[in-house]
């Protein structure tokens, strides 16, 4: 019985408890983005604008306004196709533009893969406005009734007769332009297309993005560029918090050509503390002079910090019972381990991950016109620009971001800690300055993944049947340091971090459960946890799809006909709408799909192994049931692990954009790839210890097996896909390891020296 | 301390130190943003370019090596952005976030000019230099093999 779902924090209250909390975000609206306000129609320079989401020019081109953020997902081609399909407007006369920051837009922000799943309604609303509004006009123009007349590819008709939207907007009719007002009422009524009707959805529709991301023109946050400006590149302090500019010697640095100066950072909001950022004409030159600048600080407390004091701390954490957020709380789970036949424990660890996103952070800030100007790719404009103006002294309305493509996101850009040390600089210069760091500075400056420990318990009967299962899991919480206004309580009153939990509130039936998120204070304190791709499931998923394997050998079944067992639909798992219809039964029918796709149960040569492991996404209201199965080579003799293929089953309700959902599970299967066996640092005396592709190394095109990924037909709500896929591949790799070695690896990354160890020890 | 070279088929002279990266010159001088600055060692491929034809990696190449040197930059690889390469990588829907795209198209230019019947595995070992964080190696690849295809029929 999974006591969760009524009050899990969906992502969705989440950002809404924000709003009422009376932080100044612009999405209080209950239903998320509201696609009517501000609807007006026929302003002054003829434009159409049913909703401040699109307009239609004379020429009956849709223009289309996008405030999230691109960053490889093609969203812009997404929204803009939910939208024209409902608008009957044709492809080829649809413009994506992605907007600057600005009150009337609500909330910016874009992750937790719900870009499609948060806007497909609101936009086929909009979209569906812009059609009626259109058809009546239109109609007018043609001397018939709306109902007489039908809107498709950028006309209306009737009466055998046509006129273009473009003919349309501007017109006078009636002795004034074309006027429509939408009341809430009529916006929750309003028509929405049967699946038979779509045009663009789940059609092949190239992205609008891509062919300037092949010729050079694409323009990224590092290209932007300002008359006048100046270039800055900080020399960073040993720690993230504490430390303090004790001299700067700048003797080195002046002999650099183009050098222009330090300036030691004074930052209200805390983001940069301690830091220098030297001066200079051109990126090289600045990068050179930081080099060659030397300054002397005062540690903070984390210049004595570990991974393993880290990783001591959360055991330590987990092993006091009262610590931390009871975030599902059954009666019985104690009872049941008492009275259990079998009980099975175990540990699982994540080492510390970063972000590498291929363009290194930078900024570029300068005064124009009485405010602050912020150039740079952001995925989280409503809470950065804030911290933006609380650091530069000003009001919000005195900050603008002006939006750039992201060369990757990945969650990083969720923090806009990097514009700051920009703003500021600009403002002791009173100049235009472009913030760029090296590589080794963006590693440094990471909100890296936190370190995780988690301790999972499950109790059996004689027959092997589950009675109870405890998960607890420990790590730096991101959510604690940006917002800690947006963490809910847990059944014991104490707060936690849905983003370093979630993934733990699964779907499978386990009799009495429990479920406990401990903050890793130490972590928190020494560090800056970040939100990566798939969060909190990253490392939970991991550990539980870890242990329901354990699980089934300890009690002798077949994995996948465990999971078949307990992904039973009854109690709390049975799923609701909108976006949950089917629950348990839907990932149980990926599950059985992922199965039969790599051939479950068949023969296999000696040293190779099946694994599977299931994910439900993110997070219960929107759930992408996902199923992967790895089939992994382990050469007994080395220890080395070859992953030879991934098959993935995936339903994520309707497919708004097939191409490009393929994109994103190729994409975050490979990422689950990567952090399960290639990626992986550590704290090290304040710092990670790995800062460049000398040492820190991703998955590249030699390490890629062969991927075969099936999408489940469905007409349900479509929902996230950016980050699902990535949750299922380490532990499908590990079970899969175990299956063909018997060796159970139980840290992340995984890496071959550690089957050869534990071979050894066997032997 | 000025260097002239050829970019893109056109004299330029820059005014920077000699061990200036050309990654650097390229942008910040010239002004061309397409060549990307990734790792800063050599290691991703963003930054690749070619030098009298052959990949290199600008951000580890002294602006005073290229000296007189006819360098092309993606901007520069085809007149219209129309390259065997450049028409698979739309056809494929390649590019993710796309930072890395520019290197990456370099990269198989070379290769491909190198080595026209190029094997996958061949396509492995020259690309495995250029790293794509969203990891779209699997279109990569397929977008170099239809490239090579294209680019056969019209020599035969």
């Amino acid at each position: 019985m999974n006591a969760l779902i009524p009050n899990m924090p969906t992502r969705r209250g989440f950002l809404v408890v924000a709003g009422a909390a009376g932080l100044s975000f612009g999405f209080a609206r209950a239903a998320g983005l509201d696609p009517m306000r501000g609807a007006r129609v026929g302003d002054a320079a003829g434009r159409f604008e049913p909703t401040i989401w699109f307009g239609i020019d004379k020429t009956g081109m849709v223009t289309v306004n996008i405030v999230r953020a691109e960053m490889g997902q093609h969203v812009g081609t997404a929204i803009a196709r939910i939208i024209a399909d409902e608008l009957e407007a044709p492809w080829d006369k649809v413009r994506i533009v992605h907007v600057d920051t600005d009150p009337k837009w609500g909330d910016m922000s874009t992750g937790g893969s719900w870009s499609v799943w948060q806007s497909f309604p609101p936009m086929s609303k909009a979209g569906a406005a812009g059609r009626i509004a259109m058809t009546e006009a239109g109609a007018k123009l043609l001397g018939l009734a709306p109902a007489d007349c039908m809107a498709r590819d950028g006309m209306v008709s009737g009466g055998g007769k046509s006129v273009a939207y473009g003919d349309i907007v501007g017109k006078i009719i009636d002795g004034k332009a074309p006027d429509r007002h939408f009341s809430a009422d009529e916006i929750a009524k309003l028509p929405i297309k049967p699946v038979a009707e779509r045009r663009l959805i789940g059609r092949r529709v190239d992205a609008a993005d891509i062919p300037a991301k092949t010729n050079g023109s694409a323009v990224y946050g590092i290209d932007a560029v300002l008359p006048g400006m100046v270039f800055a590149r900080p020399k960073m302090p040993p720690t993230r918090y504490g430390s303090k500019v004790k001299s700067i010697d700048e003797s080195v640095a002046k002999k650099i050509r183009g050098y222009m100066g330090s300036v030691a950072l004074d930052d209200p909001s805390g983001s940069v503390e301690g830091w220098v950022m030297a001066i200079a004409d051109s990126s090289a030159s600045a990068i050179a002079a930081a080099d060659a600048l030397k300054v002397e600080w005062v540690a903070g407390a984390a210049a004595t910090v570990s991974e393993k004091v880290i990783q001591d701390r959360g055991a330590a954490l987990l092993a006091d019972p009262k610590a931390g957020s009871l975030v599902i709380a059954d009666e019985g789970v104690d009872a049941a381990f008492k009275t259990a036949a079998k009980s099975v424990a175990a540990t699982y660890t994540t080492s510390s991950a970063l972000h590498f996103q291929m363009e290194p952070v930078n900024a570029l800030a300068a005064f124009i016109d009485g405010r602050w100007e912020i150039h740079t790719g952001n995925q989280w404009q409503t809470l950065n620009l804030p911290i933006i103006a609380k650091a530069l002294g000003v009001s919000d309305d005195k900050v603008i971001m002006r939006t750039y493509l992201l060369g990757g996101g990945f969650g990083r850009r969720l923090n806009g800690d990097y514009a700051v040390p920009a703003a500021l600089t600009a403002k002791a210069l009173g100049k235009p300055v472009k913030m760029v760091m090296t590589r080794a500075d963006d590693a440094r400056f990471d909100s890296f993944r936190s370190p995780s420990v988690q301790v999972l318990r499950m109790a059996l009967d004689k027959d092997g049947k589950v009675l109870a299962m405890e998960h607890a899991a420990t790590a730096g919480w991101p959510t604690q340091v940006l917002a800690p206004g947006f963490l809910p309580k847990g059944k014991n009153g104490v707060p936690y971090d849905p983003f370093a939990i979630s993934g733990a509130d699964h779907w499978y039936n386990v009799g009495a459960h429990r479920v406990r998120a401990v903050m890793n204070d130490v972590a928190n304190a020494s560090f800056r946890p970040g939100w990566l791709r798939s969060v909190g499931p990253g490392w939970t998923n991991w550990a539980l799809e870890s242990f329901i394997d354990e699980t089934a050998h300890a009690a002798g079944v077949d994995p996948v006909a465990l999971r078949v067992t307990m992904l039973d639909g009854s109690g709390g798992n049975g799923g609701a709408p909108p976006s949950a219809v089917g629950g348990a039964l839907r990932q149980r029918a990926v599950v059985k799909r992922a199965a039969a796709m790599a051939g479950w149960g068949k023969d296999l040569p000696e040293g190779v192994g099946l694994g599977l492991a299931t994910s439900f996404g993110q997070e219960r209201d929107m759930p992408t049931w996902t199923a992967c199965v790895a089939r992994v080579r382990v050469d007994k003799k080395t220890g080395a692990i070859k992953v030879e293929k991934l098959s993935l089953a995936v339903d994520a309700g309707t497919i708004v954009d097939p191409d490009g959902a393929l994109a994103q599970v190729e994409g975050a299967t490979l990422w689950g790839l990567s952090l399960a066996m290639f990626e992986g640092t550590s704290f090290s005396n304040g710092q990670v210890a790995d800062t460049n592709l000398d040492s820190y190394t991703p998955v590249r095109m030699a390490d890629v097996p062969d991927l075969d990924i099936e999408f489940i037909d469905s007409a349900e709500p479509p929902v996230g896909l950016g980050e699902p896929a990535t949750t299922v591949v380490a532990p499908a790799i590990a079970n899969a390891i175990f299956a063909a070695s018997g060796v159970r690896l139980r840290h992340l990354p995984m890496l071959g020296t550690d089957v050869m160890r534990s071979l050894m020890k066997t032997a | 301390m000025t260097t002239s070279f050829k970019l893109n088929g056109k004299p330029v002279t820059v005014d920077v130190p000699d061990d200036t990266p050309l990654l650097w010159a390229i942008r910040d001088s010239v002004g061309l943003k397409g060549t990307k600055f990734g790792c800063g060692i050599g290691q991703c491929g963003a930054c690749t370019v070619h030098v009298e034809g052959q990949a290199v990696r600008s951000c580890i190449t002294p602006v005073i090596s290229v000296a007189d040197a006819a360098i092309t930059t993606i901007e520069g690889l085809d007149p219209a952005g129309a390259h065997p390469l450049q028409k698979a990588w739309i056809a494929h829907q390649v590019p993710q976030c796309g930072y890395c795209q520019s290197g990456q198209i370099m990269q198989a230019a070379a290769l491909l000019a190198a080595s026209p019947d190029a094997s996958d595995s061949e396509i492995v070992d020259g690309m495995n230099g250029n790293l794509c964080r969203c990891m779209a190696y699997v279109r990569i690849k397929k977008a170099i093999r239809a490239a090579a295809t294209e680019m056969k029929g019209a020599k035969a």
